[in-house]
């Protein structure tokens, strides 16, 4: 760490007495941001650029107050205009019937049950790093949790469309819960299905509440930003954004700022930092993560139980748990990165607070986690030929690796060459510390994740025993924008993500930096070392 | 720990409150009194000296949790984990009772001619209800135990005490407290190394 104390080197600088020359900034000739420290005796930095915890406030908040920029209102407005077509792709299937999507009666899972499987395994990303990283102590954590967990959140959204609307009629999806009824029957606990609504539910209620708790402090920073520029008299009123020219201001009599202290205000539940009050918060933070982490790892297991308790070769698989819960780590991943290098690009300063280092040990999961898949596809065929079972060989050789015999060979070789060809790249330091080759892995995974769910789901179904009931499947015009129309959703409710609410968990960064350790250097029983988050 | 009726009268602006002990001359009620320090370093130290000194109604404030804080300033430790766990078991209780009563009383569902009382199937079900109420019990009891939600209080009356959100570290010691003193407890915040050590106000009307 750096000997001069950050907030001291902040005064300095915006006092003047520094020359902004002198600081250690990024090298851009050589693609180091100074997080990139090989040795392991030096710990990299986790903010860089000597910032003080005032910056990193303003850093976050900054832009949660600040006028849209053009880029997120041409982004908003795309992706609000591709969710309301998929919206109305959704009320289309509602008032018509599952019969407007492609389904047929042998392949009756098809892009529906691939998109919610794809959908709930991008959740899986925000709770890993949210709870499994914070009982491992990683403090680099700090930095990608808040809109990993934002991400989850909104992935789960977009499962959960899925399920609710395959069933046919919609207005029996109550029938999914326990609740009681008219014909005075009661669910089928001993389905998998039904493990899957408990599971999933669970999960985006429990995801929400780790959200929100982690958010009030930082909501607690907005309101009173906002309420100290009120009793300033520098409130900001309403202006209308437009594309072109300058915003119109709005002669409202509830200024934006008397907005922002009552909502912020109220989602902050009156929290005021009090030491007391952060014991308890730290300790229901670490008991929220300990729940968290069997949770997330039993949500795509039993995901996968609705395949695996089959009897479909293809599906009957008892590697299925461990397998899907790699994969969901692995595709969530890689939205984070496919979301957040672009998101470090454009927001002011962002790179400071989410360093190269922190890409690096991202791609460093991806590597892990594609190579547990690669090994899990492998295994597959393994098992098919060492159970000696005609149906599973064929299911694994036949219908999807060999081309001459596989009508779906495509969709399975694009999966393997996007899941375990492509973060093979990040053997190589160079690729991944350049954000763009890990820009571009992500939304490889990310094609290829979406192959795997299809993959496992058409391509098992298309030919099951008999070859008389073998059929195609073809999606129609309604499949296809459906799922564009969840991206659609979920990328719009990330953009109001990033505008409305702080993208970085703030009192958790300021908490890793260097200055938020009680015990410096001239203090003589200094037990840890600084950097530990909790 | 306080008095269920003077906890209430905090919440409630119509309940009648306890005279106040202190006043300002212009006989506005003292909550208590804030200094600001420098440094987490200079916080830890003076939280030791409040703590020693025999302060009991007293708080530091930081934008962050501090490590060590409890130690340094001799907070118990919480019975939250001990709430989350009797939450995680009656979660639990909950989910076997509900599926028991449902599908091997209330309507007997006959599964692969299996006994009703087949509980293996019934483990993921009882798994995830149990990590759901252990999740509210944790979230809800953090903040019942914290008296939140709370939106009013006599601290957010001090401006200087609204930088806590952004870098300040404050500490603030209660009128209540029975050590505290308008003159002693400066003097100790000062000595303790706390700046702009000042008094914040609570009006009734506020």
């Amino acid at each position: 760490m750096s000997s001069i104390n950050p907030d001291q080197a902040a005064a300095e600088r915006l006092a003047g007495l520094r020359d902004d020359a002198a600081r250690p900034g990024p090298d851009i000739t050589s693609g180091d941001d100074g997080s990139l420290v090989e040795d392991p005796a030096v710990r990299p930095p986790l903010v860089l650029n000597n910032r003080s915890f005032g910056e990193v406030t303003d850093i976050v908040c900054g832009y949660a107050e600040s006028e849209p920029p053009k880029w997120w209102l041409g982004a908003i407005t795309v992706t609000s205009m591709i969710a309301a077509i998929g919206t109305g792709m959704i009320l289309y299937l509602i008032i018509t019937g599952v019969g407007v999507w492609g389904l047929n009666n042998q392949v009756d899972w098809a892009w529906d049950i691939t998109n919610f499987v794809f959908w709930i395994g991008i959740g899986h990303a925000g709770t890993l790093i949210s709870a499994i990283l914070c009982l491992l102590k990683q403090p680099w954590r700090t930095a990608v949790n808040r809109s990993a967990e934002a991400m989850t959140i909104f992935a789960v959204v977009c499962a959960g469309i899925f399920p609710g609307i395959h069933v046919g009629r919609v207005w029996f999806a109550w029938m999914l819960f326990p609740i009681p009824n008219y014909n005075a029957i009661w669910p089928n606990f001993r389905s998998p299905l039904l493990w899957d609504v408990f599971a999933v539910s669970t999960y985006a209620t429990v995801s929400l509440l780790f959200w929100y708790m982690g958010m009030i402090p930082d909501l607690a920073t907005l309101r009173d930003r906002a309420h100290l520029r009120i009793l300033r008299g520098q409130e900001r009123r309403f202006t209308l954004p437009l594309p072109i020219g300058k915003p119109i201001a709005i002669p409202l009599i509830p200024t934006a700022d008397r907005v922002a202290t009552f909502v912020y205000g109220f989602l902050a539940l009156g929290w005021r930092f009090s030491s007391r009050h952060w014991h308890r918060y730290e300790a229901a933070y670490l008991i929220l993560a300990g729940i968290s982490t069997p949770l997330v790892l039993s949500v795509h297991s039993i995901v996968s139980f609705d395949f695996a308790t089959s009897i479909l070769p293809g599906w009957h698989t008892t590697i299925f748990p461990p397998y899907f819960v790699a994969g969901a780590v692995f595709g969530g991943f890689a939205m984070v990165l496919f979301l957040l290098i672009p998101l470090r690009e454009v927001l002011p300063n962002f790179k400071d607070l989410l360093t190269l280092r922190h890409l690096e040990n991202m791609a460093k999961i991806l590597l892990l986690t594609g190579t547990m898949v690669g090994f899990a596809y492998g295994m597959e065929f393994f098992i098919a030929w060492y159970g000696g079972n005609e149906y599973e060989w064929y299911a694994f050789i036949g219908n999807r690796a060999d081309p001459s015999t596989a009508p779906y060979w495509w969709a399975y070789w694009t999966m393997i060459s996007c899941n375990v060809l492509s973060p093979q790249l990040f053997w190589f330091r160079a690729m991944r510390q350049n954000p763009l080759v890990i820009w571009i892995v992500g939304l490889l995974v990310t094609i290829g994740m979406w192959f795997e769910r299809f993959v496992i789901i058409v391509t098992s179904l298309h030919r099951a025993f008999l070859p008389g009931e073998w059929h195609m499947f073809f999606p129609t015009w309604v499949d296809i924008l459906t799922f564009v129309g969840s991206c659609g959703i979920f990328m719009t409710l990330f953009l109001l993500f990033i505008k409305f609410l702080p993208t970085f968990a703030m009192a958790e960064v300021k908490a890793v930096m260097p200055q938020a350790d009680p015990h410096g250097p001239g203090d003589d029983h200094t037990h840890r070392p600084s950097g530990e988050g909790y | 720990m306080a008095s269920p009726i003077a906890i209430a009268g905090e919440y409630l602006p119509f309940m009648p409150r306890s005279k106040p002990r202190f006043v300002t001359e212009s006989g506005v009620r003292v909550h208590g009194m804030i200094a600001e320090f420098g440094s987490a370093h200079e916080l830890v130290h003076a939280c030791e000296k409040l703590r020693d000194a025999g302060y009991r109604k007293w708080d530091a404030h930081a934008p962050f949790p501090v490590h060590g804080m409890e130690e340094h300033m001799g907070i118990k430790r919480t019975i939250l984990p001990v709430v989350s766990f009797f939450a995680a078991i009656g979660g639990v209780v909950a989910a076997l009772a509900m599926q028991y009563w449902m599908n091997a009383v209330d309507y007997q569902f006959v599964v692969q001619g299996k006994d009703l009382w087949a509980w293996e199937a019934y483990i993921p079900i009882t798994f995830e209800l149990g990590i759901l109420f252990c999740a509210f019990a944790t979230l809800l009891g953090m903040l019942a135990l914290n008296g939140l939600p709370r939106f009013h209080h006599p601290l957010f009356n001090s401006e200087r005490f609204l930088s806590v959100s952004n870098d300040g570290l404050m500490i603030a010691v209660e009128a209540d407290d029975e050590h505290f003193d308008p003159e002693a407890t400066r003097v100790l915040l000062e000595q303790a190394g706390g700046t702009d050590v000042d008094l914040v106000e609570d009006p009734e009307d506020a």
